[in-house]
Formats: structure tokens, sequence, C-alpha cells
């Protein structure tokens, strides 16, 4: 059923406090949204953190969701960024099984999708890739054919263009 | 400001007498004796409960009666989670109160220490804000801040848990005199081109309906209300609690709608060509079936909270901001509407469907509320519980201003009449009598605070509706479920003049409709201390109209139907 509703890419300033995630995770849960991914990050200012929150649901749930954190007094300010040209990243580490017959193929999937290898062992190789969500989505797919034994990505981090604020 | 080095607990009271509380609600426990401590040395007075809840229904009485926050102070563990009731009450119906919890020291927080429990993490859901305050030198600025986002904006709870190495630690930070919250912005006046929209709307209708919330009320907009309805000669539905912004004796008042409304407020919201809620959040008592609701009628939608913009309904227009501060803005571009025709169907709805009841049989409710309404005019604060007898009331009760019809509505909160009542006499300033209406069901929920409304005096009146059933669940159970009466049957209940001599509290009975008129004067006549009047009613007495949960408001039942009906599709 989630999986029929687009993925939603938010962006809250909130206040550098405890227990503001729990606040945050609640307005979520209690409308029935699924987080994908939740960045947390400092901002320029100390008193301030950045969250980057990916969820998936139903549109017009998300516009109350954004409404009830607005309302959070610790939430300064929450965006729905979905549609809008942002600048997307990802940064994913995926630990593939090798043996010397799939090496090679390993480094040719690696040296296209820009990876660097960040641990080579004798069964296995940790590879870095970053960037849109649908080249970690591609480069997982070539992957797994491979033989992934673990893999974790960071989730979003988005940004405004240009000299706009996100 | 200066302050000279005190402790935490110091503090504390000093930012309480600052903000202007008089008097707290309040429980002990071990971690809150320094806080208890230094209210001695105080002014304010401090009123022991007999119970958490208690405390915090009295803070929301206190509240809901004066407009200002009222206060609750408790222990931590049990003291704290005894709360939870009444905070979520207050949130529910936008009510500003502050608790105060007690916490144990610092460095055991987590760790399970006697009567430590997450009093913040188990509030996150149910209050505007919270605070767990880690060091001495936050008080000032927690206290300022709380007090601030507790009654601005859409009011609400804000839960202060404090640490007991925090209230005996030294603070030597400055009392605070403003605040600074970047995330938290009072609206005030809507867009212009909103309200221009608004009166571009309005003036086009000709059957408006204005439906009246407790946002108007917490706005102080009556006076602004008042003139709107006479300016465009527009009828006036009210929520619950949203009764008084106009008074009842109004003629263009038609009292309240919805589940148990009056049919000529449901059926101006059946006919209507324009509504205008101000202040209200289209709860599901009001509105029924959504999809049938006000169909093809204009819906204007003013509050405070952006956060209501579309959560139920998706209006034709939102204007965002104070209702007092909006109407001030709309009012000057708008004039009288062709309504005589629509005020005339109104008319003639009320003279055909006013509000009765059966005059034969036992003591019924009703009785006792029409009689109340004659004796006082509308001219009394009048705290409900929550069930039957609440619903009579709204009926047949019709406060002439704001802040004396005081219940439970969103939360419809069993056993908070009664603490409510004592709470809003400590805030009545206005020397009209408080009563205190309750079921036999709610009023044995809080009874333990007949203790404080003894030992404190307060001169309230106490009515118990006793049908010995738990009686509007067993209105559903007949109506709904074959009258298979199941958990409604309330035997056992004490005879309540007697409890409440038991505690030293004057009691009264009412056992026929002859003796009502009576029994209610005598009690007016007593102005120094708590009477209790136990009401022996009509045990299976059903509220009408009544509209199903779930189905449309046309579907109004306005007489004890004869067929069986379905069973009701709304949640609850």
């Amino acid at each position: 059923m989630s999986h029929l509703n687009p993925a939603h890419s938010i962006s809250l300033l909130v206040s550098n406090k405890p227990g503001v995630l729990v606040r945050i995770a609640l307005v979520f849960s209690r409308r029935g949204y699924n987080i994908d991914s939740l960045v947390v990050s400092p901002t320029l200012d100390s008193e301030f953190s950045r969250m980057n929150i990916v969820a998936r649901g139903n549109p017009d749930t998300l516009v109350q969701i954004i409404r009830q954190l607005e309302k959070l007094v610790d939430v300064i300010q929450a965006k729905d960024h979905t549609g809008e040209s942002i600048v997307e990243r990802e940064l994913a580490l995926f630990k593939v099984r090798t043996n010397s017959g799939n090496r090679t193929e390993l480094l040719q999937i690696a040296s296209h999708f820009k990876a660097s290898s960040l641990d080579m062992s004798e069964n296995a190789m940790v590879l870095q890739v970053t960037g849109s969500s649908e080249k970690i989505d591609a480069i997982k797919s070539l992957l797994e054919k491979l033989g992934i034994v673990e893999f974790i990505r960071t989730g979003k981090v988005i940004m405004a263009r240009g000299d706009d604020k996100t | 400001m200066s302050n000279p080095s005190m402790n935490g607990a110091k503090v504390i009271i000093e930012c309480l007498k600052r903000e202007g509380v008089e008097v707290v609600f309040g429980y002990p426990g071990g971690a809150v004796i320094p806080i208890f401590d230094a209210i001695l040395d105080s002014s304010i007075k401090l009123v022991l409960t007999r119970h958490e809840q208690g405390a915090t229904h009295m803070a929301d009485g206190y509240a809901r009666a004066t407009g200002k926050p009222g206060v609750a102070l408790v222990t931590s563990g049990p003291g704290a989670t005894n709360t939870l009731t009444g905070i979520y009450t207050a949130q529910m119906d936008s009510v500003p109160i502050i608790v105060l919890s007690g916490q144990t020291v610092t460095p055991s927080l987590g760790k399970d220490a006697f009567q430590e429990c997450d009093t913040s993490g188990m509030t996150f859901a149910t209050v505007k804000h919270s605070y767990l305050v880690k060091d001495p030198n936050d008080l000032p600025r927690v206290m300022k801040e709380s007090f601030y986002i507790a009654k601005t904006g859409r009011p609400g709870p804000v839960l202060i848990d404090i640490p007991k190495d925090v209230s005996s630690g030294i603070c030597t930070a400055p009392f605070a005199d403003s605040v600074d919250l970047p995330g938290y912005v009072v609206p005030t006046r809507a867009p212009a081109a909103d309200v221009e929209q608004a009166a571009s709307l309005i003036t086009k209708s000709k059957r408006p309906l204005l439906l009246v919330g407790h946002g108007a009320m917490i706005s102080g907009a009556q006076k602004q209300v008042l003139e709107l309805a006479e300016l465009l000669n527009a009828p006036v539905a009210s929520t619950l609690l949203g009764l008084g912004v106009l008074p009842g004796s109004h003629p263009l008042s038609l009292g309240m709608l919805g589940m148990h409304g009056t049919v000529y407020a449901n059926k101006a919201v059946v006919d209507c060509d324009l509504i205008f809620s101000i202040g209200s959040r289209w709860d599901d008592r009001i509105t029924g079936k959504l999809d049938e609701f006000c169909k093809n009628a204009v819906k204007i939608h003013l509050d405070i909270d952006k956060a209501e913009h579309g959560k139920v309904l998706q209006p034709d227009l939102f204007l965002h901001g104070d209702a007092k501060l909006v109407l001030d803005q709309l009012l000057p571009m708008l004039e009288r509407l062709p309504t005589d025709e629509w005020i005339r169907s109104i008319e003639s709805w009320k003279k055909k469907y006013p509000l009765s009841y059966p005059k034969q049989g036992g003591l019924r409710m009703q009785h006792i509320f029409h009689t109340l309404q004659e004796i006082t005019g509308g001219k009394a604060i009048v705290v409900t519980d929550v069930g039957q007898h609440q619903m009579w009331a709204a009926q047949f009760i019709k406060p002439e201003a704001p802040n004396q019809f005081i219940t439970s509505g969103g939360a419809g909160t069993m056993g908070f009449g009664f603490p409510a009542a004592i709470g809003a006499s400590f805030g009545n300033s206005s020397g009209l009598p408080v009563f205190c209406i309750s079921g036999d069901g709610g009023f044995q929920m809080t009874l333990s605070e007949l203790s404080t409304v003894a030992v404190q005096k307060r001169p309230i009146k106490i009515l118990v509706m006793d049908n010995r059933y738990l009686g509007m669940v067993r209105q559903w159970q007949d109506m709904f479920y074959e009258k298979r009466y199941s958990g409604v049957d309330l035997e056992g209940s004490p005879d309540f003049v007697k409890l409440a001599e038991a505690y030293g509290v004057e009691g009264m009975r009412i056992k026929r409709p002859a003796d009502a008129e009576r029994v209610l004067r005598r009690a007016l006549e007593i102005t120094d201390r708590p009477v209790l009047i136990h009401c022996e009613c009509e045990q299976e007495d059903n509220v009408f109209p009544m509209i199903p949960p779930g189905a449309p408001i046309s579907s109004m039942i306005i007489e004890p139907p004869k067929a069986k009906l379905e069973k009701p599709t709304g949640s609850t």
C-alpha cells in the first residue's frame, strides 16, 4: 500500500534540543506515515539542526503533517520539496562477496558508477557510492547479482539551488 | 532583571507570582517537596487536592473560568501519570494549564529510580509543549516560555518536569521578561486579500449561518460575533464549547448544533447557503456524515491554528488568524444581507420544534436544568461532567456570557466536572453562583475531592444526577444494540446525601419534579460553603434530538423512534 504512494522529501529546521526528534516522529506515526529515511545534521548556527526526511504516504495527509510539524514549538520551518528542482544526494556503502571470478566485473561496475573501494579482502569488498537515489538503486540492482553481504544508505540530503535557502 | 541567588524552587514560585498566579492545585510527594516548601513563604494559595487528576481538572476549570492559565503541582512517577487525563482533556479543548511535575534527581534519570518515570516522554503526544529542566539556571526562561506558550495562539497544556536537584539547586540566571522562540509565531490578523474574499462570499449569501466555537470564546470575540450576527441579520449556531459567546437569550441564537443539538440549529445547517465557522474545528459531533455536511453551502473557516485548515474538510476559504482581530478586519466590509425570508424559516422551525421533554413520569434531568435556567436566567457558571446530563444541560441552560458553561468537549472526560467546578469557583470573581452538574457515574470517578471542597469551603452547588445507569451508553445500547445492557448498571452507588454529610458537606435531595425549584432556591441561598443535591432521576430517559453517529444531519431523530435502528457507522 505505502509503495503506491510517492516518496516525499521534507526538510525541517528545528531547535537543537533533546526530545525534538520524538515530537516530530509522533506527528508522522499518528497520521500513518512511514519514514523511509531521516538525516539529522548540525547547521551553521549551533542552536538549530537540519532534518531531511523521506517519507511515503497519502499526499493530502502530507499537507496536514507539514502544518502539524510547523505547529511544534521546536520546528522553525517545515517544507516539502517534492517536485522542486533541488540538489539531492545520497551516500551508500555496499559490502559485496568477491572471488577471483567476479572481481573484474565488480570493479567495472564500480568504475561506471564512480564508486570507490574502501576496503578489499579476500572474500569481500566495500564500495562507496554517492549520487541520486535512482543511481544508488541502479548500482544496487547490479551488485545484487554478485551477492551483497550488507548495505547501508544515508538517506537523502537536500539543498536548494542557486542562492535560495532550503 | 537581576536575581539574587535562590534555589530553583524559590525561583519557580517567584516566576508564578510574576505570571499573576494566585492559586496552585497540588499534591505533594518526595520529588516535589522543595517546591511545596517554597510555596509556604509566598502569597500564592496552595489547594491540596485528593488526587493529581483532580488537581489538573481544577487548574483546567480555573483557566476556563478566568482565561488565565491554571497551575497544577504534582510529584514524579504516579503523581505525574495521574495528570495524563487532565493534560489530555486540556489539550483537546485548548485550555491553558501548566503542570509542574517533580522528578528524580538528574543523575538518576533513566535508571528506574524510585518514582522515576519518563514524564515528558509519556506526555509528548498530548501537550502543546513540554520541558525537562536539567539546569536550575534554565528555570526563569522555561517558566516564562511555558506561560507564554500555554496562553497564546491556540492555548494548551504545558508540562514542566523538574528534577529534585534542579528545584534544590542554586539559580543565578536573571528572571526573564520576554521570550525568544523562533519556531513559535502567534497569528494575529488574516491576509487582507483573504478577508476581502470572505466579505465578497458573505455578501452573496441569502441564507448565511455563523458557527461559533471555543476559538471565538478564547479570542474574546463575543462583541464582534454579536455585531456580525446583528449586522448581517444571520443566525448563530454554537458548538458545545462555544455556548455563551452569543447570549443564549438572543433572538438570533440557535443554541447548540450537532449530535444532540436543537432541531432548528441542525435544520439551519442543512439549508444554509453559507456557513462561516469562527473558531470551531468541524468536529464529528457537528458534521455527522462528512460527505453530506453542508454539501451545497460555501464554507469559510476562521481559525488561529493553521493545522485545522483542511484537517476535517476543505473549506472554500480559510482565514488564518485570531477570531477577534479577523472579525474586526471583516466587519467594516459587510452590510445587512437580505435574510428576512431565511430568518422567517428559522423562526418557524423554532416554533415547530422547540426543545421539550415529557412531563409525565418521575424526575427528569431536563426539568431540573429548565428550572435552573428559569431561576438564574442564564446568569450562573455551570460546569458539567460528561454524558446525558451534559447534553441536556447544553440544551436547556443558556449562558448569557462566555466562560459560564464549562465542560469537557473534545475529550469527553468523565470525572472532569466536579474538580473543574472547584477550580472555576477559585477563579470566579463575578459573584455568579457556580453549579457542578454531574452524573452518578462521573461524580464517583473524582468524588474524593469532596474533602477538598469541604476544607476549602467553596460555595459550589453540586448536583448529582443519579439515574443508576451510565445513561449515555445505556441509551446507545437501547437504541442500537437491542437493549442488551452491558456494563451500565451502577448498582451499589451510595446515598449521595449521606456521603456528602460524611465529608461535612450539606446534602439535599430532589426526588419529584415539584421539589426542584424549592431545593435549588434553598441551595442558592447558601453562599459560604458547598452543598450537594442528590437528584433521583428517571432511570431510562434518552436524549433527543439525536443524529446517529456517522449519519447525515438530515437523518436527525427528533422523537423516540418506534422502529429498531441500524447500528451506527460512526466510530464513537
